[in-house]
């Protein structure tokens, strides 16, 4: 194989990407980790995670994805903050372009993450003024305020409660009569006194001026439409994979996930996917750890028999 | 939290970001704000590079309500650019640094 600038190109620093960072560094691969933000991925915006085993009161996402991120760098991990613009992986040398170079690597670790879905009911004009995607961000703008979260799984269920610190009233609004998240955050949200659950129904709009004055509900099964009277709302709504670099490079689901085998390998051979943009069952950082892992290994195996 | 980057209180806003001769950028940040402190070595970084253009400050918004109340602003981090005392850019939320660069050059 002609030379190439890398062994191993890894796309994304979340807890995917940095796992299978720490795996190739100590494989002492001549490994790459590109993050166009800052490392860590969703988990920065994660307020409290105690599903992580090895942290019994639980860890600050912040603090979780520092500790990860220190635990790469001290094996020698090379982390550069880079956005990826597309991909070239029609030869066997994948080829990754950048704003100002490309640069050329045997192997390729896509695990560039996902990203909150919107739902189009004025996200743009009230970003920042009122709608939010991350309670732990902006809940302490809204002491004693009234808001709005929307959204059923864990991620909802979990914001909820921790919006309550702040917030003197949040209405839960989810489309069905039952909620997705597991079950100790639905006890936690149903002994909540400030959570007022908004069954059957979607948000359709946001009511406001400068900032957000009242959400737009309506019943999917009466059809019945009413304004809750509210000071921001936060949407949890499901997510979107980070995948607008790859032009069909390789195959992905119906909704965009990168399919992959159970040694994380996607479409073409060398190139792996991992973590929340890959097609997986469950999102978590500690599924997240466990793809990276497997595609570390089988990046190098893969290499060692070019 | 940023390093280099100096802190302003309600009180100084107006002399050192609204009657600044230089554009300002203010970094609107909590201590309890993961996302803020992640994005705080691309705002020095940054800093390094156009400190001489243009002047970088930080604001704690627990200890000074006034000025994020009336710059509207209700989620952190939020950078607000400031040319001749008006808002000329603002950016909300976790942001690549290409993108902060390129607003930074836009204000400029």
């Amino acid at each position: 194989m002609t030379k190439t600038d890398y062994d191993l190109v890894i796309i994304g620093a979340g807890p995917a990407g940095l796992t299978a960072g720490i795996y190739a560094a100590r494989a002492r691969m001549n490994v790459l980790l590109l993050e166009k933000a800052v490392p860590g991925g969703q988990i920065l915006v994660t307020d409290w995670i105690e599903n992580y085993p090895g942290f019994p009161e639980g860890i600050s996402g912040f603090d979780l994805a520092q500790k990860m991120k220190t635990q790469a760098e001290e094996l020698g991990l090379k982390i550069e903050t880079a956005e990826v613009h597309s991909l070239n992986l029609s030869s066997q040398i994948k080829e990754i372009v950048l704003k100002d170079r490309s640069i050329t690597a045997k192997s390729l670790i896509i695990a560039s993450g996902a990203s909150p879905r919107q739902l189009g009911i004025g996200e743009d004009k009230f970003m920042g003024k009122g709608i939010s995607f991350c309670a732990t961000c902006d809940a302490p703008f809204f002491k004693e305020k009234t808001v709005v979260a929307v959204g059923g799984g864990d991620t909802a269920v979990q914001e909820a409660i921790y919006l309550t610190k702040f917030a003197k009233k949040v209405y839960l609004v989810h489309r069905r009569d039952e909620l997705r998240a597991t079950k100790i955050l639905q006890e936690r949200a149903f002994a909540n006194d400030k959570i007022e659950l908004v069954w059957d129904s979607v948000a359709t709009g946001v009511e406001g001026f400068f900032g957000v004055e009242g959400v737009k509900v309506k019943n999917v099964k009466t059809n019945e439409e009413k304004t809750l009277k509210a000071d921001g709302c936060f949407i949890w709504v499901g997510i979107l994979p980070n995948t607008s670099f790859l032009n069909d490079a390789v195959k992905t689901d119906e909704s965009g996930f990168i399919l992959a085998n159970e040694k994380m390998q996607a479409s073409v051979p060398g190139v792996f996917a991992i973590g929340d943009v890959r097609n997986t069952p469950l999102r978590q950082v500690s599924t997240a750890v466990g793809d990276g892992a497997i595609a570390a290994v089988s990046a190098e195996h893969f290499i060692e028999n070019i | 939290m940023t390093q280099n980057i100096i802190e302003i209180e309600d009180d100084s806003f107006e002399k050192i970001v609204l009657k600044s001769d230089k554009p300002v950028m203010v970094d609107f940040w909590a201590p309890w704000c993961g996302p803020c402190k992640a994005i705080a070595p691309t705002v020095d970084a940054l800093e390094k590079e156009y400190g001489d253009k243009m002047t970088f400050v930080k604001i704690n918004v627990d200890e000074n309500p006034i000025s994020p109340s009336k710059y509207g602003v209700q989620a952190i981090p939020t950078l607000i650019f400031f040319k001749n005392g008006e808002i000329a850019d603002q950016i909300t939320g976790m942001v690549a640094k290409e993108k902060l660069e390129e607003t930074i050059k836009g204000v400029l």
